[in-house]
């Protein structure tokens, strides 16, 4: 019992930590129908910037941590202004390969600055958050993902739900002629959406570095974990995303400690294929709403 | 007309993908105040005309290649949308283009865009009181709404944006009769209350000229007359090929064994 429920809640915090992440591609491609494949790497990216804050800059915790997440959203404005605008307009697949080479170049940069050696940041989390339940304890670093991991959902949730920023955002993924016809600054809903995400995906770059130490290629290799957990959940839709994040992060968690360590890896994508076979769009995908 | 020109337009042409030319000089003016409405047939160039005016033509890959565009004494033709739509001229697209999977509410305060931060809620409420059908379904997707209530849906999410100069693109595509007279007495209303100046392409030219001041026939990307509504409805090629009339004014009957079809005098 005590081995489930340990499982359980290291499941639900992987899960809403791929919940985060699936956010912020969600975002992209509901925006503009771009995937992003440098997802992985501006997480990594956001972890190092924390690090090198921490560690060289010493600054204090939250300082660094606030400053790392407005680094990650300035990053996403300034690849959307200098790589991606430029494409508006040109074929998807152009825009999509273009993701495909910012993975492979913020890798060289990231590899030439800060080189492949694993890094540990310094203990900071305090241990009140540990979480003592009788005859387990929750490690500090799960709960503080979990936290904030609802603290961002419901912020986004909101955001898009009722502020006017939000539903232009909305607009243009839903019909961007008619978003345009009515002064919808498309491109600046693009950066948005870019900045967000990556603001997101660099926050979950530190709290994966918590856990598992800061490494480029580890890092950017989780960044592709974004892909089941998006495909299954459907890839427009941001509720959809979270909840198949935490099936994910449970399925992974369980078959690690039930079956094999060495199958966590595979079983998901298994019942990923397996839930395609029935439902096509993913468990949320958008249904073509149709009036008969 | 001797009002002030809110809108005009000088001998322009317009170019899809650099080679087919669809607008081959066109001029005309807007004056404030006025609902002018642009006849013709399906391809003669209506919809471009609009699109050029509201910049969004530039999405489509088409150009003003020749001739200007002048608003409220401004060019514009170089303009990109964002500035266009800045300046007061909404255009609600063919075919009702709403979001389909915001609310009703939602939709609305899209039209909001662009004067971002202002207060929105009085707008709202005149809106609804145009379209009382909106207020009961605020709540509801826009997807699933009929096209009646969708028309009405996209013309307010327009007004939301307090235009200067709307642009509407067949506003009566696909509704029932009753439907079309409901949403032209509105466009009259709007005309008459809001001061808003409106552009009005249709192919319903009965119901166009009943309520437009001043009308353009359009075909094959040329304007091949204009004058002000009565004058067109009494006009007998009007009459006969958009009307459906004889040129006597009559239903056209064919117990008549001579009716040949007349040929149109400006081609």
């Amino acid at each position: 019992m005590e081995f489930f429920l340990q499982l359980l809640i290291n499941g639900i915090s992987l899960g809403f930590l791929y919940g985060l992440a699936a956010m912020g591609f969600v975002m992209i491609f509901k925006a503009s129908r771009v995937l992003n494949f440098a997802h992985g790497e501006i997480l990594a990216l956001g972890a190092y910037i924390f690090l090198t804050l921490v560690t060289w800059a010493q600054l204090p915790i939250l300082v660094a941590f606030i400053l790392s997440l407005m680094g990650s959203f300035i990053l996403g404005f300034v690849i959307e202004r200098l790589f991606l605008r430029p494409l508006i307009g040109e074929p998807l697949i152009y825009v999509i390969m273009l993701t495909v080479g910012l993975a492979a170049m913020f890798k060289g940069i990231m590899l030439l600055i800060w080189g492949g050696n694993l890094y540990v940041y310094p203990d900071f989390l305090p241990a009140w958050l540990a979480l003592d339940l009788g005859p387990l304890t929750v490690q500090p670093v799960y709960v503080a993902s979990i936290i904030i991991g609802l603290i961002f959902l419901s912020i986004f949730g909101l955001f898009f739900k009722f502020s006017s920023q939000g539903i232009y955002m909305r607009s243009v993924a839903d019909n961007q002629p008619a978003a345009m016809s009515l002064g919808v600054h498309v491109r600046r809903v693009f950066a948005l959406s870019w900045a967000i995400a990556a603001l997101v995906a660099g926050m979950r770059g530190i709290v994966l570095g918590i856990i598992s130490g800061i490494n480029v290629h580890d890092l950017s290799a989780i960044g592709l974990k974004v892909f089941p957990v998006v495909i299954l959940g459907g890839l427009d839709s941001i509720g959809g995303a979270i909840i198949a994040a935490l099936i994910i992060g449970l399925l992974e968690t369980f078959t690690g400690g039930y079956i094999s360590p060495s199958l966590r890896d595979v079983v998901p994508y298994a019942c990923l294929i397996f839930i395609l076979l029935v439902k096509p769009y993913g468990l949320f995908g958008l249904v073509e709403i149709e009036r008969v | 007309m001797k009002d002030d020109i809110l809108l005009q337009i000088n001998n322009i042409s317009v170019v899809y993908s650099d080679v087919i030319q669809v607008l081959k000089g066109v001029s005309l003016a807007v004056s404030e105040g006025r609902i002018v409405s642009l006849l013709g047939s399906n391809g003669a160039g209506k919809t471009t005309t609009l699109k050029a005016i509201s910049g969004l033509l530039k999405t489509e890959n088409g150009q003003v290649t020749d001739g200007s565009i002048e608003f409220g004494g401004r060019s514009i033709h170089n303009l990109s949308t964002e500035m266009i739509t800045r300046m007061g001229i909404i255009q609600v697209l063919e075919g009702r283009q709403p979001f389909k999977y915001l609310t009703i509410e939602e939709n609305l305060r899209v039209g909001t865009a662009t004067r971002w931060g202002k207060p929105y809620k009085r707008d709202m409420e005149m809106i609804y009181e145009y379209f009382p059908v909106l207020a009961s379904r605020k709540k509801s997707l826009a997807g699933y709404c009929s096209g009646g209530e969708l028309q009405m849906l996209v013309m307010g999410r327009a007004l939301m944006a307090h235009p200067r100069l709307l642009l509407l693109d067949e506003p009566s595509l696909g509704l029932a009769p009753l439907v079309v007279r409901e949403i032209f007495q509105i466009i009259r209303r709007i005309n008459l209350e809001q001061h808003t100046t409106i552009v009005l392409v249709e192919q319903n030219a009965n119901m166009a000229l009943q309520i437009a001041h001043y009308g353009y026939v359009m075909e094959n990307g040329k304007i091949v007359m204009e004058g002000k509504s009565e004058d067109l409805k009494e006009n007998p090629d009007i009459k006969e090929f958009y009307l459906g009339l004889a040129a006597s004014g009559d239903q056209k009957s064919f117990k008549n064994v001579k009716s040949y079809k007349r040929r149109k005098r400006w081609l």
